[in-house]
């Protein structure tokens, strides 16, 4: 039987109840004050991964493309229970990029089953997996609300407009998830017997390939301030859909 | 050089998104000084593009493509790009859209900007505006690159019409070996889905049950509104997870969102704030759903809702 060699790619993002502010002319996301987690849609992931790993015998590779800062991040998915990560020593300015130095891992580490989350919840790229599986050939599925492996074969179900797509296809195989590939409430969190073996587990830096970036953020705006709520007396309902279709227009 | 824009169907009809990312590309076109060609697979009537300024259409047509299969259909885009010298390919931002942009990009050698909302505001450097930090913020983003894939946000552009006359071209594709084999597809039919909905009516916790959910189905149907509500109600099993819209649900960007005893934490706020018109109905005037609302109303949903229901009647059957 073959086994699963699975890597999990994690992205370093701000905690979601982070203010979003840019400094040095809003070309910059200002991190000061902003506390850094597991980007929320790879925790589905990652936990998808130890069931791998406790039910099917799986190994757990965790990697993410960034700076030494990103390191505390990787840290907690060794301690949720990944066996070992990969850090690939580079900025991560554009999906692309970050893609090639993934597949590049991949090639090298022979990895079978790539999990990721379906998008980072900053840059929202939504771009990464997909394109890792582009580069290194595997099958694909985005959106996945859904993984089951036995031996090569996956069956796999997806989120479409309005409904869910069950997918069957096979290893070598890239998984953007989402909520459904795991329950939120099964999501694991490092417990202390976790926190102290993920010291020990080996996290390993490697140079990147240095992939030219094929895009790259001119700036950033935030999102306009709303003109003040206009309010309606709970007693003049009628006024509201008056509103509704002569100033909104949208009735 | 062309844009090429990616105008999707489903059991032969177009999907709504169509007509907007026609619409986008015949504009991004223009600005761009070239001209447009409009991809659909399996479209029942491929000349409708012509009344959103498609003047060159290109249609496949092949039975094995009734599902869709994001590997086969990037390779399709990828050999009409080609074909046509496209260097500005355009799809949606559904969830095909979104699945085939990224290995499109690979295909060919492009840079991609996702959930873009907006025309490009220079086209050299090629700088366009896109959705990031979950909706809180946008970013100005520059492809490098000499072919560019955009996929355009849901609702952020609209629906032009713009009657040209033109040419439906058949196309004879080639279709590679997928490796992905489609088993079988749940679909809601007849109800107004969150993705497709022109308005949303959703609630929170303020509604106290899930037995208390009559009035929000009531209200969607006189409105023919899709039905959402908060994380919190779709945590404690009132409503399905399917209906959950905020950070971590379902991302919503209506032209109407109608919010019931939801306050309106950061997360919901940025999972919504695409929608153009905001109502809040909450008890709570500290709320902070009202300050990033466009109307407000104080007051008891359970009190609101059923003379908020009763007005619409009376409106809708004056206006019908």
């Amino acid at each position: 039987m073959i086994s699963m060699k699975i890597l999990v790619c994690i992205s370093h993002v701000p905690d979601t109840t982070s203010k979003i502010n840019f400094t040095e002319n809003n070309t910059k996301f200002d991190n000061n004050g902003v506390q850094f987690v597991i980007n929320p849609y790879d925790e589905f992931a990652l936990t998808r991964a130890m069931w791998f790993k406790e039910k099917q015998g799986a190994t757990v590779t965790v990697i993410n493309v960034g700076n030494a800062s990103t390191e505390p991040t990787l840290r907690k998915a060794l301690a949720i229970g990944a066996d070992d990560a990969i850090r690939v020593n580079c900025e991560a300015t554009d999906g692309f990029a970050v893609a090639k130095e993934i597949a590049s891992v991949i090639k090298n580490g022979g990895y079978n089953l790539v999990l990721a989350g379906k998008e980072s919840s900053d840059y929202n790229g939504a771009m990464v997996p997909g394109m890792v599986a582009s580069l290194v050939d595997f099958s694909f599925i985005n959106a996945c609300i859904g993984l089951e492996i036995e031996g090569e074969k996956a069956t796999a179900s997806r989120e479409i407009d309005g409904g869910k797509e069950v997918i069957s296809t096979s290893l070598p195989l890239v998984i953007a998830g989402q909520k459904g590939l795991v329950e939120e409430k099964d999501l694991r969190i490092p417990n202390m017997r976790g926190i102290m073996m993920a010291r020990q587990k080996p996290l390993n830096v490697v140079e990147p390939v240095n992939s030219e970036n094929a895009t790259a953020i001119a700036s950033f705006e935030k999102l306009e301030t709303k003109s003040s709520c206009k309010m309606i007396d709970a007693s003049n309902v009628e006024e509201l859909v008056h509103l509704l279709h002569t100033e909104a227009k949208v009735i | 050089m062309s844009v090429l824009v990616f105008a999707e169907s489903s059991e032969g009809k177009f999907k709504k998104s169509a007509f907007e990312v026609t619409s986008y590309g015949k504009k991004v076109s223009e600005l761009l000084g070239t001209n447009m060609v409009v991809l659909t697979i399996n479209s029942n009537e491929p000349s409708l593009l012509h009344k959103y300024g498609a003047q060159k259409i290109i249609t496949v047509t092949n039975s094995n493509l009734t599902v869709f299969n994001a590997k086969i259909v990037s390779n399709i885009i990828k050999q009409v790009a080609e074909k046509e010298s496209a260097t500005t390919i355009i799809v949606d931002s559904g969830a095909n859209g979104l699945y085939v942009a990224p290995l499109i990009a690979v295909e060919l050698k492009a840079g991609y900007a996702s959930n873009v909302t907006a025309l490009p505001s220079s086209t050299s450097p090629f700088i366009i505006k896109r959705k990031s930090f979950s909706s809180k913020a946008f970013a100005n983003c520059e492809i490098s690159t000499d072919v560019k894939v955009v996929s355009l946000a849901k609702n952020s552009f609209g629906v032009f019409e713009n009657e040209v006359v033109g040419s439906v071209e058949e196309f004879s594709a080639t279709i590679v070996e997928s490796g992905i084999t489609s088993v079988s597809i749940e679909q809601t039919k007849g109800k107004v889905t969150i993705a497709d909905a022109d308005i949303v009516v959703s609630g929170g916790r303020g509604l106290k049950s899930g037995e208390n959910w009559g009035m929000i189905e009531e209200l969607a149907s006189v409105l023919g509104a899709a039905t959402a509500c908060s994380k919190p109600v779709s945590d404690l099993g009132w409503r399905p997870h399917s209906e959950h819209v905020g950070q971590t649900g379902k991302p919503v960007a209506s032209n109407l969102y109608i919010a019931i005893g939801i306050s309106g934490a950061i997360q919901h706020l940025a999972g919504v704030n695409s929608s153009k018109v905001k109502v809040v109905i909450n008890t709570d005037p500290e709320a902070p759903f009202f300050k990033a609302a466009d109307y407000g109303i104080v007051g008891d949903a359970f009190e609101v809702v059923p003379k908020l229901i009763e007005k619409l009647k009376e409106f809708k059957s004056n206006n019908a």
